[in-house]
């Protein structure tokens, strides 16, 4: 490859809130390549996508287009150098036109005035470019299917002179006639001499498109490679690095599986159907699925977020109508939620108030003991802190988590959910939580473990249940393969 | 041993400490102008004249820490000396009776603007606004611009009266000791389960509803508790200063002021009621001042505009400032 590189990103490093996140990161990408970007949640995909975005600063490294050095502190500079970027959460206003959408900003002018003719015929051009045929220009952007939406994005870069686009996860929310869609557009990118840094998780389409393939692990490129060069198994093994076994506590001694401590039959509600589902006493039972299969929405009615509309739900033996977090505490229920910073902690209180803030608010479950418990749990957690009057927001994300936990444990619950417990914190912090939700399964609490990160549900639950648009589509047992896993939720064991 | 030394932090920690040194430099500044204010007899009428703001504070503060505004404080100042006057009507038999009546009126108003914020769904600036607007035209109508009636005697002696002849001090005002009660109060009630649910309610209401915390009760509580401060301020005003129907006029943006200048975070879930509460003590003593400096009254509103800005501004620069941002390791 002797051609300059569209970018070449060295030593790139990005660190938040004293945790890294990237640690000096290589990444080339030549002129026309598609160029994949893979790892496990987590692995610093993202960030270094945001920062490629100008939505980011990194904190050390350089950063070269066509061989000139660039720096981007705001998302338009980063847009003006030529690299754009389509999110999976789109930027378009809905009440705008296609072309109005396009050309946001940019607007031809005649005498000062918007000439709308112009606008629409460019856009027209723009979309036969793209080989696009069923799309108007003067279409409101509200009223467009995803993959509309993402054609009218990838056009907008395109009327901006992009060199690169990134594309993240852009096939996570396309039918499979419209994953053919993209391919075929992404095509004539390539032809056109455009190059595309592709971010996915989908193995068959990264070997389908995808010229080489720069794998991030833990926030380090791990690896940089043809995609021609490697199977793959090979590309899943240098994504995780590791053997399960090494990483995930074994179940602790004395771990025995009991009666059900929680039972949901025929539960349903707008987003889920027919789930039949059983934790028992010291059993770790994973879900799995993709993004918005229901794994969240399954947290989410045990606890009487969202709660079931049909079918019935037991605790330990005892029907139970659960409309509310407060009836669910008082049903001997913990949830720890999957978004700590809005949905679990009150950020300016400190380590002591979060903790004992379950016990607080619920005279059921308060108690001198249990609040005498507090500082032993903490403590059993290892956490980290300045005391327990630090205030929360002081701590990394592994520490805040930790209480998170705590204020649960506090409760003494029979089912505790854990919905993404270890998302966004670093190792260390990940595998006291492993071997914590060891501990709780051996006192014979009933663990319903929600991780998008397969490996984690691997190595740790007993059971899977892997769910697919809102169902269960299969139950494995632990230990499967993340093949038979991704079979279930992809749908394909049913075809 | 500890526990002290985390109380002590936390006052003089973050934006509470601030307050108290403002406090210190401001009677500093009053003593060099005047060494004779600091004479029992003095000292005891400016608490005496400070006691209603600072019980307001501390109601106030329990509607801000929660993530409320209450605007209606003065004017429900004002309808409740109002009521007292008209009611009593210089019969001292009614008093007590009134004083009652007078309690469930307080209540009421909280309620409602606690119902309307939380039920509603109406922003409290507004709702609070809005009772600020029909308390001020009822006061209207039904006084037709001038309040008749009277207060009775026994109503104004917690206001004007004390503990005669207790040595060094001499006069103990009633209002001095109601204002220290009120004091301990809210601050043994900031330790209750309830104080420590408020609080995470308006740092985090997402967060403390997923925990269990019924939200728009506590909520709703903290503007009884507004209600409830606005008229025992009303009886210590009423008893100090009479009836007139510009009794309270203005008071809530004083003591807005008052909290704002406490480091007690608009928006919620910051702050404490003690400091809440020597923030009505530095405004008065503040006012204080300007009488000493013999400055015009009439400069105090634009004065109280210059706080409560830069007092914002003050614990917005604090929250940007990355200090304290030190992450521990894991």
């Amino acid at each position: 490859m002797t051609e300059t590189p569209v970018l070449a990103m060295r030593g790139i490093d990005k660190s938040f809130l004293g945790v890294p996140v990237l640690r000096s990161v290589d990444l080339t990408v030549a002129p026309g390549e598609v160029h994949a970007l893979v790892g496990e949640n987590g692995a610093g995909k993202s960030t270094l996508m945001k920062i490629l975005a100008g939505v980011h600063t990194a904190d050390a490294g350089t950063i070269e287009l066509d061989g000139r050095p660039a720096s981007f502190t705001h998302p338009l500079q980063a847009q003006h150098a030529g690299v754009s970027t389509v999110f999976q959460e789109f930027n378009l206003l809905p009440e705008l036109s296609v072309a109005e959408n396009i050309f946001l900003g940019r607007e031809p002018r005649r005498r000062g005035f918007i000439d709308r003719r112009a606008m629409a015929a460019r856009t027209a051009e723009l979309l036969a470019d793209l080989g696009v045929e069923d799309l108007a220009a003067n279409a409101k952007a509200g009223t467009l299917s995803v993959a509309h939406q993402q054609i009218v994005e990838i056009a907008k870069a395109l009327s901006q002179g992009a060199d690169l686009i990134c594309m993240d996860e852009p096939t996570a929310a396309l039918a499979d006639a419209e994953v053919e869609l993209l391919y075929r557009l992404i095509d004539r990118l390539r032809n056109r001499g455009i190059a595309v840094l592709y971010v996915s998780h989908r193995l068959r389409e990264i070997f389908d498109l995808c010229d080489r393939i720069t794998v991030l692990k833990d926030g380090r490129r791990v690896d940089c490679v043809d995609s021609a060069a490697i199977t793959p198994d090979e590309l899943v093994t240098a994504m995780v690095g590791r053997r399960i076994e090494a990483v995930f506590p074994e179940p602790l001694p004395g771990t025995e599986i009991g009666d059900v401590r929680l039972e949901i039959t025929g539960g349903g509600n707008a987003w889920l159907d027919g789930i039949d589902l059983q934790v028992r006493a010291g059993e770790i039972v994973g879900l799995a699925g993709l993004q918005g299969s229901g794994r969240t929405e399954i947290a989410e009615a045990v606890f009487g977020i969202a709660p079931f509309t049909r079918g019935s739900l037991a605790v330990d033996g005892r029907q139970r109508r659960i409309t509310g977090p407060r009836k669910a505490i008082a049903s001997g229920l913990a949830l720890v939620t999957e978004d700590r910073k809005a949905q679990g902690l009150a950020m300016h209180q400190s380590v002591r108030a979060n903790a004992r803030l379950v016990l607080d608010a619920n005279r059921r479950v308060h108690s001198g003991r249990r609040l005498s418990r507090i500082p032993g749990i903490l403590s059993g957690l290892d956490l980290v802190s300045r005391g327990l009057e630090q205030d929360v927001q002081y701590l990394s994300g592994g520490n805040q988590q930790k209480v998170v936990v705590a204020k649960w444990l506090a409760t003494e619950p029979g089912v505790i959910v854990l919905d993404e417990p270890t998302r966004g914190i670093d190792v260390g912090a990940k595998h006291k939580l492993y071997s914590v939700i060891r501990r709780l399964a051996a006192e014979g609490i009933a663990v319903l473990l929600i991780a998008s990160e397969l490996i984690e549900v691997i190595g740790l639950a007993d059971r899977i249940a892997v769910l697919h648009d809102g169902r269960i589509a299969g139950e494995l047992p632990g230990g499967a393969t993340e093949q038979q896993v991704m079979a279930h939720a992809t749908g394909r064991s049913r075809a | 041993m500890q526990r002290a030394r985390s109380a002590a932090a936390a006052l003089l920690g973050g934006g509470t400490g601030t307050v108290f040194a403002l406090l210190a430099v401001i009677f500093a500044i009053v003593f060099a102008v005047n060494p004779g204010f600091f004479q029992a007899a003095s000292l005891m009428a400016f608490l005496k004249q400070a006691a209603p703001l600072v019980i307001l504070a501390a109601g106030q503060y329990f509607v801000i820490v929660s993530g409320n505004f209450d605007l209606s404080v003065g004017a429900l100042v004002g309808a409740q000396v109002v009521i007292a006057a008209r009611l009593i009507d210089g019969e001292e038999a009614r008093t007590v009776p009134v004083i009652g009546v007078m309690l469930l009126f307080g209540i009421a108003v909280g309620l409602v603007n606690g119902l309307v914020t939380t039920v509603l769904k109406v922003q409290s600036f507004i709702t609070t606004l809005g009772m600020l607007l029909v308390l001020y035209g009822a006061i209207r109508l039904w006084t037709g611009g001038a309040p008749t009636g009277s207060l009775s005697e026994s109503f104004r002696v917690p206001g004007r009266m004390g503990i005669e002849n207790v040595p060094l001090l001499g006069q103990v005002p009633w209002a001095l000791l109601i204002m220290i009660a009120c004091g301990a109060a809210a601050i043994w009630l900031m330790r209750t389960r309830f104080g420590r649910v408020l609080i995470a309610t308006g740092d985090n209401d997402l967060a403390a509803e997923l925990s269990g915390a019924r939200v728009d009760t506590v909520r709703t509580a903290a503007f009884v508790l507004s209600g409830l401060s606005a008229t025992i301020a009303g009886i210590l005003i009423g008893g100090f200063a009479g009836v007139s129907a510009q009794v309270g006029e203005g008071m809530e943006f004083t003591v807005i002021t008052a909290v704002v200048l406490g480091g007690v975070v608009l928006g919620g879930g910051q702050g404490l009621v003690v400091a809440a509460m020597a923030g009505a003590l530095t405004i008065e003593a503040l006012f204080t001042l300007f009488n000493q400096l013999a400055l015009p009254a009439s400069l105090r509103p634009s004065v109280q505009g210059a706080i409560i800005i830069a007092a914002v501004a003050y614990a917005a620069r604090r929250r940007m400032r990355p200090a304290g941002q030190t992450a521990t390791p894991s």
